[in-house]
């Protein structure tokens, strides 16, 4: 930058466009934040309000062209009604309870081991990394070949020991077992990351003060370090909770929410009726319904993370 | 003084345990994916390696694949490109002016609740949309997907970085002569640089990875993605090991150079995205 900036614009008299630049200058706060407004304009609010409209009307795509009919409350009564609905919540919450509790003691017992470790941090941290990256449907396909009744590394790795494997995630009491077990390697990460940087965070003196006074490993855990990791814990298991309702990739792939309706989850039945039945209308109605619960769950989400911070 | 313990031994071989099975199931697919047939059958570790998976994959007249990958390529770069774009200004404007906490609080709680969001909410919506511009079956349906998907981790990151550079460095620039636009594109962006690179590396990766706007924003391979066609191909033809394996490790591979090259900032990346708001 050794041409100075701007040099001519004090000498003459101010032209059309040096007042323009001092306008877009002096409103550059609002041009700059305008494609974000715009786009959540376009991309969330209207999709928001599309979303209502769809709720209570039936769509159809005639000729390429949406065709509205408002039918009021009748998805609601189509809803009470569906046998599928309750199933789906019911595996919904078995899903997401069973993996943010595995989860958080997984990471937790992890990341405190690694916290504690100086060798080979870096490879822990690094191997970990990876199923957070990878394409959830790379890991689907993954696990169906180590799931696979003949071939797959699981019952391979059994018959070794003599041992008969079990078909998996086409038996209707271990799919979703099955599916929780692809859950806890892709998402304990998620968890692990989390609570290592809390961990990480946490001063050190008062661990060695309680080490001086005589306090033993465990009894600094359970009166140090777990009450100082509270915060990082009740938001990390927030988190993980919201994020497990959206699990979709794994299941479609694994299972298809079967076998019969064992692994339907709320998001995969969503999908089901908005693609497979194109009942758009009752899509967008259950739609709506989740991202209320969701909804639910951020605000008192923000009201608990409000009260930890300090 | 310290007297021998076993704890050191038990601890790393517990997180030992921890890398082998997040490890197995990525090995065994490489290795199924570099097999005949007749060795996936008869499961032995000594086998051949052999690149016949892959060259059928690729194979335009065999697979659509090809084709996908390039859609892959073409959403996640232009994904990033546009987000980008949009969560630079928008970090910039939001840590460098004095903004009513009711409109910084409102944008903020928005992308928040974007993030929380199950993406399966906005099928409908989406579809309709894509529908109206003609966009349907084609990547511009699916980066439009992807714009809302990486909004929020985006934005958080760069703020992030904003936040960390003193306001006199700007004012410094400006009191020389330049424009707020010249002070932004030359002095800011130049240092913030590694928030760029990271927003850009998760934009990207987060955009290769997902499965389900792809998967209902387009129909055939004219805008398919990757995902999609792994998913197809699984459900067709789930004796097809070999492409299977082949065709889900291929996907990795972004996600494996991440890992590889670009760590740090990821893992800051994630972690910030996770705990705003």
């Amino acid at each position: 930058m050794n041409t100075p900036l701007n040099s001519s614009s004090v000498s003459r008299p101010p032209g059309l466009i040096s007042r323009l630049g001092n306008f877009i200058d002096r409103t550059f706060q609002y041009w700059t934040i305008a494609p974000l407004v715009i786009t959540l304009l376009l991309l969330m609010a209207y999709p928001s309000l599309q979303l209502l409209r769809m709720s209570v009307s039936e769509v159809d795509i005639v000729k390429g062209h949406a065709v509205w009919e408002f039918v009021g409350l009748k998805h609601l009564e189509t809803a009470l009604q569906d046998p599928v609905v309750p199933v789906a919540l019911r595996n919904t919450l078995v899903f997401v309870i069973a993996v943010v509790i595995i989860e958080t003691l997984l990471a937790l017992t992890i990341s405190i081991l690694v916290s504690r470790s100086h060798h080979l941090v870096g490879l822990y941290r690094t191997v970990l990394l990876i199923p957070l990256l990878v394409p959830p449907i790379a890991i689907g396909t993954m696990w169906r070949l180590m799931y696979d009744y003949n071939y797959g590394f699981i019952n391979q790795a059994l018959a070794v020991f003599g041992i008969p494997g079990p078909t998996w995630t086409a038996d209707p009491k271990l799919a979703m077992p099955s599916i929780i077990l692809v859950d806890l390697w892709h998402w304990t990460s998620f968890m692990f990351l989390i609570i290592l940087a809390g961990l990480e965070s946490l001063p050190q003196e008062l661990n060695e003060a309680a080490r001086v006074d005589g306090a033993t490993e465990s009894q600094i855990f359970r009166y140090i370090t777990l009450p100082l990791l509270r915060p990082t814990l009740v938001t990390a298991v927030m988190l993980r909770t919201i994020f497990a309702f959206k699990v979709f990739d794994e299941i479609f792939l694994l299972t298809g929410g079967g076998p019969g309706t064992a692994t339907e989850v709320i998001s995969l039945y969503i999908y089901d009726v908005f693609s497979g039945q194109f009942r758009l209308g009752y899509a967008s109605f259950l739609a709506l319904g989740l991202a209320v619960i969701i909804s639910v769950f951020v605000i008192f989400y923000r009201r608990l993370g409000r009260r930890t911070q300090i | 003084m310290k007297r021998f313990s076993a704890e050191p031994i038990f601890r790393h071989a517990f997180l030992m345990l921890v890398v082998i099975f997040t490890l197995v199931p990525i090995f065994f697919t490489l290795m199924t994916s570099l097999k005949l047939f007749r060795d996936i059958i008869s499961g032995s570790l000594a086998f051949t390696p052999t690149l016949v998976n892959y060259q059928r994959l690729f194979d335009p007249s065999q697979s659509n694949f090809l084709r996908l990958t390039w859609n892959s390529l073409v959403v996640a770069a232009g994904t990033m490109v546009i987000v980008l774009v949009i969560a630079n200004l928008a970090a910039y404007s939001l840590s460098r002016f004095p903004w009513r906490p009711l409109w910084s609080g409102l944008l903020l709680g928005t992308i928040l609740f974007i993030h929380m969001l199950p993406p399966v909410t906005f099928l409908g919506p989406f579809y309709l949309i894509a529908r109206a511009f003609n966009i349907y079956d084609t990547v511009l349906a699916v980066i439009m997907g992807h714009i809302i998907l990486n909004l929020p981790t985006a934005t958080w990151i760069l703020l992030d970085f904003f936040a960390g550079i003193p306001k006199e460095l700007e004012e410094a620039a400006m009191v020389d002569g330049a424009n707020r636009f010249q002070a932004l594109t030359q002095v800011l962006l130049p240092i913030i640089q590694p928030g760029i690179a990271a927003a850009g590396a998760l934009a990207f990766i987060f955009s290769w990875r997902d499965f389900l706007f792809a998967l209902s924003l387009t129909s055939t391979p004219r805008g398919m993605t990757i995902p999609v066609g792994i998913s197809s191909f699984v459900q067709e033809y789930s004796i097809r090991y070999g492409e299977m394996a082949a065709g889900a490790f291929f996907a990795m591979i972004p996600a494996l150079l991440m890992v590889a090259f670009a760590q740090r900032y990821i893992i800051k990346g994630l972690t910030l995205g996770a705990l705003k708001g």
